[in-house]
């Protein structure tokens, strides 16, 4: 296979202005920095796990723009690390994860990439794939039921979790109830090593939309300003009383599942490299400095910037201890808990 | 338990509808989830009128999709509603495993306690009532090995209501089984009011001091009338009424145990893995030299189901003359 070129995204700049332009792009670099430093800690030994989104950096940037902070509320998975720092998590958090301090959002209990935090309205997670889409449709039903308009949730999940059954009864849920939900797709075309082909029968995944009657929207997720005006338009939509949308933002899986997985076992280098024109970092800044949003020199400069800020954080929460062992034995239930023994 | 002046005589259903009822009344949080809650008020007419009350946003006539009941009453709930959720049948609760398990008991430890899970999940459970395969299996033994979850049995009207409405005001997720046959068989005193009692407390329903014995559900009732008949052969029986399977009362087990010297437990579901298999090994960690007889286990026999004719539920049951033959071999030992 022969690489196409690196696309330049269509410049439509859907309300956007330069700040929030730059703002998208800073997120993208920061989200692939600090997906290259958990696989660099994980190779040197340091963690025992990363698991990297690069790839995905469109959608989070584009998706995280278009969440309302202080009123939505976001349901991710594993492969959201982008999208939870772009809505205002510390990235700071992101390497007290992957090294399980104290100081995790967890308490060093969960997996790297599974964050959540209440102030910032981001609901916690387990892995287990599809198992939170049906969380997110409660937390609808818990702001329609509140008349709480202005709210609503994006809920995000991979092109493999749309073959559970868990997802397919959180859709249907949430379209009789004309919940207010935003459930968004990322794409990647891979899940670990089954290819969507293997995963369904159907050309694209909002064709699954219709048969619960709520629409479909299909956006290349290679491009930030058109994800972020799609995802905008389903939570307005949703906020203002129009019901639930599935939106599906398609992109490629750059790296291997995890670190603990080895994609040569199931795909091409010459594959990957054929996909290389979905990669929309590059593309983004690209974009932007041929539109004059910012010079070649900026963009040097915002790299710069994000290494320093993420070999900083890196230091920080490495120098940070571990929880204490007793630890094993807290929040099981609301205070004081004898384990049997 | 701060017990009332007046109290009502009702059945388990009524207890149960009425400590729902009041629970809606009081609280704007409280919605009620499942199959067939809303115009049919439940298959047991547990919820019968509560959709005209409260309304259909509260009372919530749900998707034929159990493992979504449970998962979307747990969004509800960690975004601050109370809601109770409804398996109609607790044959019905396996596509919700993964949600109770994987989930809601992990909800409060995943998230270090910035997210916590206050869900009550009921359902009918137990046989006897020609069921067949998939409307009279016990289900507390595959939920029971779960740290993080509370389940609770209770079989008598008044311990309904104060354990309902503790599971209510719990901010953690309880499991509430309500055994079916007890459900207009049973009847009993309710002192009126709101009170609780506590999860994790057993009750001695029938004291004695020559053997203890520990159950729960339908066959509670059954252990009494079998040590009221005892007691005319001069038998003195303690029948402990578990009540709360999870968290366990120790203390009131290992009491009766070390008072009586033996131990008899006694449950429905099968014995392999069953409820009594934790009891025993327990008791004999904690008692072992205050025994003065071998622990036995009367369960239901380890078969997949009881089946829907006459003769196959029968012998899957265990009828009073059998628990009562089963004492008294116990205190004759």
């Amino acid at each position: 296979m022969t690489a196409k070129a690196i696309s330049v995204p269509t410049f439509e700049r859907h309300g956007l202005d330069d700040e929030r332009l730059r703002w998208m792009l800073r997120n993208m670099l920061l989200q692939r920095t600090l997906d290259n430093r958990g696989f660099q800690l994980n190779r040197q030994g340091k963690i025992p796990f990363a698991t990297g989104s690069e790839g995905h950096e469109g959608i989070h940037a584009g998706a995280a723009l278009a969440f309302e902070r202080g009123r939505d509320i976001l349901v991710p998975y594993y492969r959201d690390m982008g999208l939870c720092v772009g809505i205002g998590m510390d990235p700071l958090q992101v390497l007290l994860s992957m090294f399980a301090r104290a100081d995790d959002v967890s308490g060093g209990r969960q997996f790297p990439n599974h964050y959540s935090g209440h102030a910032l309205g981001l609901m916690s997670i387990s892995s287990i794939i599809a198992a939170h889409c049906s969380h997110a449709v409660g937390a609808a039903y818990a702001m329609k039921l509140r008349r709480e308009s202005g709210r609503a949730v994006l809920c995000t999940f991979g092109d493999g979790a749309t073959s559970s059954g868990e997802w397919h009864e959180a859709i249907n849920f949430a379209a009789v109830h004309r919940l207010p939900i935003v459930f968004l797709c990322e794409n990647n075309e891979w899940a670990i090593s089954t290819p969507r082909s293997k995963q369904m029968a159907c050309e694209r995944i909002v064709d699954k939309a219709e048969g619960y009657g709520l629409p479909g929207v299909h956006v290349d997720g290679v491009d930030p300003i058109a994800t972020y005006a799609v995802v905008r338009d389903a939570l307005e939509r949703a906020r203002t009383g129009g019901g639930p949308t599935l939106v599906e933002a398609t992109c490629y899986r750059f790296l291997s599942h995890t670190t603990d997985d080895d994609d040569r076992t199931y795909r091409t280098r010459d594959e990957i490299e054929a996909h290389r024109f979905q990669d929309p970092v590059p593309a983004f800044e690209r974009l932007l400095v041929e539109r004059g949003v910012l010079t070649s020199d900026d963009v040097s400069q915002i790299k710069k910037d994000v290494l320093a800020q993420v070999n900083d954080v890196t230091d920080r929460a490495e120098a940070l201890p571990y929880p204490a062992a007793s630890e094993l034995y807290t929040h099981v239930h609301a205070g004081a808990y004898e384990p049997w023994q | 338990m701060a017990v009332a002046a007046e109290s009502t005589v009702m059945n388990n259903v009524e207890a149960v509808r009425s400590t729902l009822h009041e629970a809606l009344r009081t609280d704007d949080r409280v919605v009620i989830l499942g199959e067939d809650v809303g115009a049919r008020g439940n298959v047991f007419l547990i919820t019968k009128g509560f959709i005209e009350e409260f309304g259909e946003e509260r009372i919530i006539d749900t998707p034929l999709a159990e493992a979504s009941i449970v998962g979307v009453a747990i969004g509800m709930a960690m975004e601050g509603l109370r809601p109770i959720a409804e398996i109609q049948f607790a044959d019905f609760i396996y596509p919700a495993f993964n949600q109770i398990v994987g989930e809601a008991a992990k909800t409060r430890y995943r998230s270090n306690g910035d997210y916590t899970c206050p869900l009550v999940i009921r359902t009918p459970y137990g046989g006897g009532v020609r069921g067949a395969l998939s409307h009279s299996v016990s289900i507390e033994a595959l939920f029971y090995h779960v740290p993080g979850l509370k389940i609770v049995a209770p079989s008598f009207p008044a311990d309904i209501k104060g354990l309902l409405n503790a599971a209510i005001d719990d901010p953690d997720p309880v499991l509430f089984l309500e055994h079916k046959k007890t459900y207009r068989l049973v009847k009993g005193e309710v002192p009126a009011g709101h009170y609780t009692i506590p999860i994790g407390k057993a009750d001695i329903k029938h004291p004695g001091d020559a053997l203890t014995v520990v159950s729960y559900g339908l066959y509670v009732h059954q252990a009494i009338d079998a040590a009221k008949r005892l007691a005319s052969e001069g038998m003195s029986i303690e029948v402990i009424d578990l009540r709360s399977i999870r968290p366990m009362d120790r203390t009131t087990i290992l009491a009766s145990v070390r008072k009586t010297r033996k131990l008899l437990i006694i449950h429905e579901d099968n014995k392999f893995g069953g409820i009594g298999a934790e009891i025993s090994a327990m008791v004999v960690e904690e008692a072992f030299f205050d025994l003065d007889a071998p622990i036995r286990r009367l369960c239901g026999p380890d078969v997949p189901a009881m089946g829907y004719a006459a003769t196959l539920e029968e012998e899957f049951m265990i009828s009073t003359e059998r628990m009562a033959e089963a004492m008294r071999d116990m205190v004759r030992f």
